[in-house]
């Protein structure tokens, strides 16, 4: 047997399959099993845009310290598909263990010398327990877990429990799920030395945490930041955002007596359609959103310089996944900074939003309707693939009751009766956020909205002064919205240094374990997270304060770089860019290789 | 050019509706499309109509696209918010704005090329969703303000001012609209106010999507010798199948009626659209038979006006959705957030 180093609540689980087998329910029931053990756990899904058939992978990494990014390593690899068995095995790390279904002879030239490949005949014992063609596959999965409980030392009673919970309306399918997972762990009991030096031990219960999606979190944070109206066109991989929200709507708006619900969602005709409903909403009083992916924001675009002119309230979630183009819609990259910084043609810019997880994705769904309605502008949130669509354990949400709506300048009736006269686009405040009223409500408020040149009385205006009055006010703005948006957040090093690092969104975990690596090795660094655009004098001050700041991001072009050079002046000459962008979440290790090999090359300079 | 207010004269002695408006409160600014525009009479029966049913101006929202057409919003009840959005994107920002606030009026104001060209997906989409609104198209063959390109309106053979000859097949606004399902269609004549009236006092009362699409001449690029959109060509083809009236709510159905000659359509907010049967053998119920009758009246070379059809029974976007009465806009917060305790007892599944 190869020499395998204990790895005790620090490995990464991965489990090779076909999609539409049922995977994904074993899945989340060793990642769920694993949590209820007390280990800080995240699961990665890396599933082909398809619906049956096609080969897709699910990542667990465990880790007691808690990082919660891909590693780069796998040391237990489950080889479930033949048709993928070559590369799966090329992937275990080095000591690591492969399982495969033993029922059919591998091909024998594929080997390796370094890592225990262990055999288990599961479509075998399957086919010997169960009937029906069907159900013999969905075990097939299921007995897996059995293996892995038992080679791994996890807990045959919360899975259970958890079966029992999941199934609590079919009695019948615990009874039959648990003989499926006894098959295989009784035989691994039986023909293999259990447990592996790579397994699981309780370690507490991670009281105050959950397991969650970042799609989820963001659709119910819109229910709590009180939004009524959502657009959208089902695209991969924002769907689930809608999802949620309209699953949460169901449970938390819907009147029990009559069914009568206080939301309305359109499923619109496509992301244009969407995006004018988001505006037209708005417009009337609510708080509507769209979720999309990057090519529903290249369509969107019209709409949005539209709603940046006329000064409408927006909030546009992007779930970003690889383009250009169609790309890989279901794998995942930080590539829309650009096109949403300044979507749509002519002069225009908007605040971005950058959760860096689904708590932050709860949370910021609130900051970017009150933003939203204060500025009376686009704001978007940037998530991603990784962020919406992976399970990742993060802190409880939590609720402040006593949160209200920001909903901005908005002038009812009342106010309206003391004035003269009401005029939509005067700076009356210095701010460079005029006041709007709602239709509906009087007409002493009535403007005419349009996205043709107007001048700060809402009037049609061909006339340059007017025209240039206007969109010199909206810079004025955008210098309140500099002050508004969530600050960056600064983690210092243990020492002084000239070395910072610059991330956001799903980079986040990444370059949080990075920073312990490489202290390690002697190299330390300042981190600061970006929390939103435009930068505030945080961010400023942190480039200033660096000799050389390593800028992390999901994109090829470096488009965060790019961003913070045009924004902020002269510190081109110090940014080094870390990108990662394959379509695969950024492993910790490329942070570490990326920064290291940098210092290493300029100390050899 | 910049935008011209138009002088509010005070007249002793002028009507006034219930809510002790007069019809001057129900315009808005200074036209500024060509001397003769039809647009401008549809602007006119617009005023006159929504003076008569004694709507409240903030009551109204007026939506529109880009072009001539979409223009006219800015030029009646100036009382009203108005959304002057993108082109061919009217319905969508209309659909936002009835969902949050189904109290509102809507008007949407479109064009030929605003809706049967970059449009044309929004169009059917909106009548899809059954979105209580008036849409109405002011139908001129031809792009205006870009000068007198064809639209997707315009008929095979009809001749461009500059001579050119329109080789391809005509997108006919009121067919495509029965035949994608809509719940109220009709067609008018800018130039014939008496039938227009009381059309858009019909399609505002209707509880869904009304479509009303109207011949509305360009002066400017398709009023010459050739055109099939031009005054004389239209004044000359009209054919009116149906002649419609809208019969308010408190108001008494005063009309002597023979079975079989006035049909009254009862709406569910109490009022009656009659239609009287110009044509014997037209049934405005039926959408084969009003497709039919369309496409026989336009092998004649006929352009049929009035209420096409009507089907006052199909749901509108709010009632499909089930949305409450109140509107969204109107729901407090605190019984839109389910509050911290809700969130704690959800995320006890979450572990």
């Amino acid at each position: 047997m190869p020499a395998t180093q204990s790895r005790i609540n620090d490995f990464v689980l991965k489990i090779a399959t076909v999609n539409g087998t049922g995977s994904a329910s074993a899945n989340g029931l060793l990642m769920k099993a694993l949590f209820r053990m007390g280990i800080p756990v995240t699961g990665k899904n890396l599933f082909p845009s398809n619906i049956q058939g096609l080969p897709t992978w699910y990542e667990i990494r465990a880790n007691h310290k808690g990082y919660m990014s891909r590693s780069g390593r796998v040391d237990v690899m489950v080889a479930m598909n033949a048709q993928t068995y070559t590369k799966d095995l090329e992937e275990v790390s080095s000591g690591g263990f492969l399982i495969y279904d033993s029922t059919w002879p591998r091909e024998s030239s594929l080997h390796r010398q370094d890592i225990t490949v262990l055999g288990v005949p599961l479509s075998k014992m399957c086919n010997e327990a169960f009937s029906v063609g069907r159900v013999r596959i969905l075990m097939k999965n299921v007995a897996y877990v059995g293996v892995l409980a038992a080679l791994m030392d996890i807990d045959l009673e919360i899975i259970t429990t958890l079966l029992q919970d999941t199934f609590a309306a079919k009695p019948k399918l615990v009874e039959s799920n648990l003989q499926a997972i006894m098959l295989g762990y009784d035989y691994a009991k039986e023909n293999f030395t259990c447990p592996l030096p790579v397994r699981a031990e309780r370690m507490g219960d991670n009281a105050g945490h959950i397991l969650i999606d970042g799609n989820s979190a963001t659709g119910l944070g819109c229910v709590y930041a009180g939004a009524t109206v959502g657009a959208w066109y089902p695209i991969t991989p924002s769907t689930g955002v809608m999802d949620a929200f309209k699953a949460y709507c169901h449970s938390f708006r819907t009147d029990p007596d009559t069914g009568e619900k206080n939301y309305c969602i359109v499923q619109a005709e496509d992301e244009l359609a969407a995006a004018g409903i988001v505006l037209g909403a708005n417009w009337a009083g609510v708080r509507g959103f769209t979720p999309t992916s990057g090519p529903g924001i290249s369509l969107m675009s019209e709409f949005i310089g539209y709603a940046y002119y006329a000064e409408i309230p927006s909030v546009f979630i992007d779930v970003q996944r690889v383009g250009p183009s169609t790309g890989m819609p279901t794998r995942t990259q930080q590539c829309d900074i650009m096109l949403c910084a300044y979507a749509s043609h002519g002069d225009t810019r908007h605040p971005i939003l950058f959760p860096a997880n689904p708590k932050d994705c709860f949370e910021m769904a609130s900051t970017a309707f009150d933003l939203a309605e204060r500025l009376q502008t686009p704001i978007f949130v940037l998530t991603d693939l990784d962020i919406g669509m992976n399970d990742w354990m993060v802190p409880e949400l939590d609720w402040d009751d006593s949160y209200r709506p920001d909903r901005g300048k908005v002038l009812g009736p009342e106010d309206l009766k003391a004035m003269d006269r009401f005029v939509r686009y005067l700076d009356v405040d210095g701010d460079g956020i005029p006041y709007r009223t709602l239709p509906g409500e009087d007409a002493k408020g009535a403007y005419f909205t349009r996205g043709s040149g107007h001048n700060r009385y809402g009037g049609y205006t061909e006339d340059s002064d007017e025209y240039q009055d206007v969109v010199d006010r909206l810079l004025v703005k955008w210098e309140t919205a500099r002050r508004l948006v969530p600050s960056a957040v600064l983690s210092r090093a243990d020492r002084k240094t000239p070395l910072g690092i610059i991330a956001f969104g799903s980079s986040d975990g990444a370059v949080i374990e990075a920073r312990d690596k490489l202290a390690e090795q002697g190299i330390h660094a300042d981190y600061l997270r970006l929390r939103a655009f435009p930068f505030g004098e945080e961010v400023v001050d942190f480039l200033h304060e660096h000799e050389t700041v390593f800028v992390v991001e999901q994109n090829r072009d470096a488009q965060m770089k790019s961003l913070l050079i045009l924004e902020t002046n002269d510190i081109a000459d110090r940014l080094v860019s870390i990108r990662h962008y394959n379509g695969m979440p950024i492993p910790s290790e490329c942070v570490v290789q990326g920064i290291a090999s940098h210092i290493e090359k300029e100390a050899a300079a | 050019m910049t935008f011209i207010a138009k002088p509010k004269i005070d007249l002793p002695g002028q009507k006034r509706n219930d809510l002790g408006l007069t019809q001057r409160d129900y315009e808005g600014a200074m036209s500024t499309l060509c001397a003769g525009c039809g647009h401008d009479s549809i602007t006119a029966a617009m005023v006159q109509a929504l003076w008569e049913m004694s709507i409240s101006p903030e009551q109204l929202i007026k939506m529109s696209g880009i072009g001539c057409s979409s223009k006219t919003p800015a030029y009646f009840v100036h009382g009203a918010h108005g959304f002057n959005s993108v082109h061919g994107r009217m319905p969508s920002v209309a659909t936002g704005a009835v969902a949050a606030n189904r109290d509102l009026i809507c008007v949407g104001v479109s064009g030929d090329g605003d809706s049967l060209s970059i449009g044309f997906g929004q169009f059917g989409h909106v009548i899809r969703r059954n979105l209580n609104m008036l849409y109405l198209i002011e139908n001129n063959g031809v792009y205006g303000l870009t000068k007198g390109q064809f639209s997707a309106s315009a008929d095979p053979g009809t001749v461009a001012k500059k001579g050119e000859v329109n080789l391809m097949q005509n997108i006919n606004a009121v067919a495509t609209a029965i035949s994608m399902g809509a719940s109220f269609v009709a067609r008018a004549f800018s130039g014939d106010r008496e039938q227009l009236v009381p059309l858009i006092k019909a399609a505002i009362a209707h509880p869904g999507c009304a479509v009303l699409d109207v011949i509305s001449p360009c002066v400017t690029f398709n009023d010459h010798e050739g055109s099939t959109k031009s005054y004389a060509y239209t004044r000359a083809r009209l054919h009116q199948a149906i002649n419609t009236d809208l019969v308010m709510p408190q108001s008494q159905i005063n009309v002597d009626y023979q079975e079989g000659e006035v049909m009254p359509v009862q709406l569910h907010d109490g009022s009656t659209i009659l239609l009287k049967k110009v044509d014997a053998d037209y049934d405005p119920t039926s959408r084969p038979s009003a497709l039919g009758f369309l496409e026989k009246q336009r092998s004649l070379g006929y352009v049929v006006t009035g209420l096409l059809f009507i089907d006052d029974d199909l749901p509108e976007m709010h009632q499909i959705n089930d949305t409450t009465a109140t509107p969204l806009k109107d729901i407090p917060f605190e019984k839109l957030n389910p509050g911290r305790g809700a969130l704690k007892e959800l995320q006890k599944g979450l572990k």
